[in-house]
């Protein structure tokens, strides 16, 4: 059974419709980049994986491992193992990042039915993490994303993936407002995170970000659809090419 | 407001409900005299109204429409569950002062344990002693209303606090309201003093024991805090769901102190807390902040005058609302700087937070400035939460009622962080958890 399957997706924002019968098939372990124009709908598409409101879907499903993912909140999502890593991370003042983080792995743990972590236990598990991630501890006394760099904010969206594992992860525009050191970074952390049993969505508007996270399948969208798929290879003609020759194909 | 108006039936049973109390209200011949004064200023002015400026937004007379009969004194089954609930409400090491139904309970205190840190004596002795000439100036207060003038009528007990100069109080005091009587009114009226240089905390919790519900509580307190001290005044008010609590503060602050003064309301369908403090001596530090937790049709005012009467002061406030249901908060806060008062630096924030479509929120922020070398600033807000950060929670997993309750505690946060010790910033933080607890 495929993990994710998105199957005919139509979608709605307002009184415009942004997807129009898109369709995506994601396996376990697999690493897919998804790129495209600005306005395809790749966002969109992330967005209604994640159940973000203001969206309506019109038609189509979007399967998790053949569970129906439209019909959940956005927190069962999670707690199955959705993991959308955001563009713009919000900043949360006033909610310390590290009772925000036990919250959220103690609320997804509870979903499934899991026992939840106790304080030490939960304290152990996030400086081995962090480490790991090479995650100065200074940025967990802070409050969620507050006052962070762009580049420090994305290592707090891998270090989240980090601990709530997720068998899904959809990073949405990873590279947006990141230098060059920063993205190497990010994309490090990404990297040291994949897994036969963990697949990731990379969606990006520039190749540059899949010099660092190799995908195995490469989609192209415009307006609204899946127009191309392929391998790696496809990354790098649409950095020679431009996105103009698939506008027509839509 | 016409004499017709004023002398309705209610204004008639009050009157009644005096001439009943008096046999049981303490005081010499003199202080009777006074409370006499005091009761006919409140029958000429009834319940305050909206076409009362200051009571705009707090109709009493809709709100609350009668005063209820004085509590009658707690008997032993009203002591032994005033107890039960002092025991639930008593703050880890402070030293106990209950009133319960508004009468000093000594076998519920712990007044002998203060030793020589301060004096203690109650309101009901000091009111009784005919020998002291000056007894009715406990009842007289800096500025009056309606309602202060029917406390000074019917008062039946409170704390008379003294702390000595230079003594630093080795653990906090807390003065426990408890009511059991359902359907009855208590009025309570404390004084506390604190010498220069000395170092207190001063916590005031408002309770229900056990099933006790839709009484009235009447509360007044006059702190006095003298020059050089270091003062926290924290009040906790969680009375039953249907009760009304209206308390009265009058504060004055000397020279080169600081005072910290945090309100908690999670109770009472009824409640206003004004408040008069006055800085009367130069080079005070004034915090006062205070977070409102309002849900179902509760109605909950604070009102506040600080008045800079001396230069080289500075006040701050914080305050915040959340509100859910129905529920209706109202801040009212004016900053006065007098024309000596130069160099004061002055700033009020108050923001309230909107759960519900039906609720509602009045702020009325006032500036009075005299004096023209000043720093002074206020601002209010009022508004949902915010979407962008509840889906962030949300997508992380936790739950709507789980990603809301993260939101609000930090939105009161930044009101509850302004309580410098950390066991009660702890203790108020798991107030505010265990409210938003029941709306999950």
């Amino acid at each position: 059974m495929a993990l994710l399957e998105v199957k005919d997706l139509q979608v709605r924002v307002e009184e415009r419709e942004i997807l129009h019968g898109l369709n995506l098939t994601v396996n376990e372990g697999e690493i897919h980049a998804i790129m495209g124009p600005n306005g395809s709908g790749k966002s969109t598409l992330s967005h209604v994986i994640a159940g973000k409101p203001g969206y309506e879907v019109t038609g189509g499903q979007i399967l998790f491992r053949g569970e129906d993912l439209l019909e959940m909140s956005p927190d069962m999502r999670a707690a199955k193992g959705v993991f959308l890593a955001f563009q713009y991370p919000v900043e949360i003042p006033g909610v310390a990042t590290m009772t925000f983080l036990r919250t959220a792995l103690n609320a997804q743990r509870k979903a499934r039915g899991e026992s939840e972590y106790s304080t030490p236990d939960f304290l152990k598990k996030v400086r081995e993490v962090s480490k790991s991630l090479n995650i100065p501890q200074d940025m967990l006394k802070r409050g969620v994303n507050v006052g962070f760099s762009g580049g420090e904010k994305k290592r707090n969206e891998v270090l989240q993936m980090a601990l709530f594992e997720p068998s899904l992860c959809i990073l949405d525009e990873m590279d947006s407002g990141l230098d060059i050191d920063a993205l190497r970074v990010a994309a490090d952390g990404v990297n040291a995170l994949h897994s036969p049993k963990r697949a990731m969505v990379v969606i990006t508007h520039y190749q540059r970000l899949l010099n660092y996270i190799v995908p195995d399948i490469v989609h192209v969208m415009s307006k609204g659809r899946v127009v191309k798929s392929g391998g790696k290879e496809l990354a790098l003609e649409l950095e020679a090419t431009g996105y103009a020759q698939f506008e027509d194909a839509a | 407001m016409n004499v017709a108006v004023a002398k309705t039936g209610k204004a008639r049973a009050l009157s009644d409900l005096f001439a009943s109390a008096e046999g049981r209200l303490p005081g010499s011949p003199d202080v009777i005299a006074v409370r006499r004064e005091a009761f006919e200023a409140y029958e000429r002015l009834g319940l305050p109204h909206r076409r009362i400026e200051e009571w705009k937004y707090t109709d009493l007379r809709a709100l609350v429409g009668e005063v209820l009969p004085l509590a009658a004194t707690p008997d032993a089954a009203a002591l032994k569950r005033a107890a039960d609930a002092v025991k639930a409400q008593a703050i880890d090491g402070a030293r106990k002062l209950v009133l319960v139904d508004g009468v000093f309970a000594a076998d519920l205190s712990d007044a002998a344990s203060l030793g020589s840190e301060a004096t203690i004596t109650t309101l009901r002795e000091m009111l009784g002693n005919a020998a002291n000439p000056a007894a009715g100036d406990l009842l007289r207060t800096i500025t009056t209303d309606a309602v202060i003038s029917l406390n000074a009528a019917m008062a039946t007990d409170g704390i008379v606090l003294s702390i000595a100069e230079g003594v630093e109080l080795s653990a906090p005091v807390q003065i426990i309201h408890v009511a059991t009587a359902a359907s009855a009114s208590a009025f309570t009226r404390s004084h506390v003093k604190v010498g220069s240089r000395a170092r207190a905390t001063i916590i005031e919790t408002f309770v229900a024991a056990g099933q006790a519900g839709a009484y009235q509580v009447n509360d007044a307190v006059v702190l006095w805090v003298g020059n050089e001290a270091d003062v926290a005044h924290i009040r906790l008010m969680d009375d039953a769901a249907d009760a009304v609590n209206i308390s009265s503060q009058f504060v004055t602050i000397g020279a080169n102190t600081k005072l910290n003064v945090f309100s908690m309301t999670s109770g009472a369908a009824v409640s206003r807390l004004q408040g008069w403090i006055t800085l009367a001596g130069e080079g005070s530090e004034l915090s006062v902040n205070g977070v409102n937790l309002l849900k179902d049709a509760e109605h909950g005012d604070t009102t506040l005058v600080v008045d800079h009467a001396v230069p080289n002061c500075t006040s701050r406030e914080i305050f915040r609302a959340v509100l859910d249901d129905r529920a209706h908060s109202v801040f009212q806060g004016r900053i006065i700087v007098r024309p000596d008062a130069q160099k004061t630096d002055g700033k009020m924030m108050t923001r309230a937070l909107l759960l519900s479509d039906e609720a509602e929120a009045d702020n009325k922020p006032e500036l009075e400035i005299f004096a023209d070398d000043v720093s002074c600033g206020h601002g209010a807000t009022a508004g949902a939460l915010d979407d962008s950060l509840l889906f962030y929670l949300k997508a992380r997993g936790l739950p709507e009622k789980q990603a809301q309750a993260l939101l609000i505690q930090a939105f009161v946060g930044e009101a509850i962080e302004q309580i410098a010790d950390d066991g009660l910033r702890e203790h108020v933080i798991g107030i505010a958890e265990r409210w938003l607890e029941r709306r999950q």
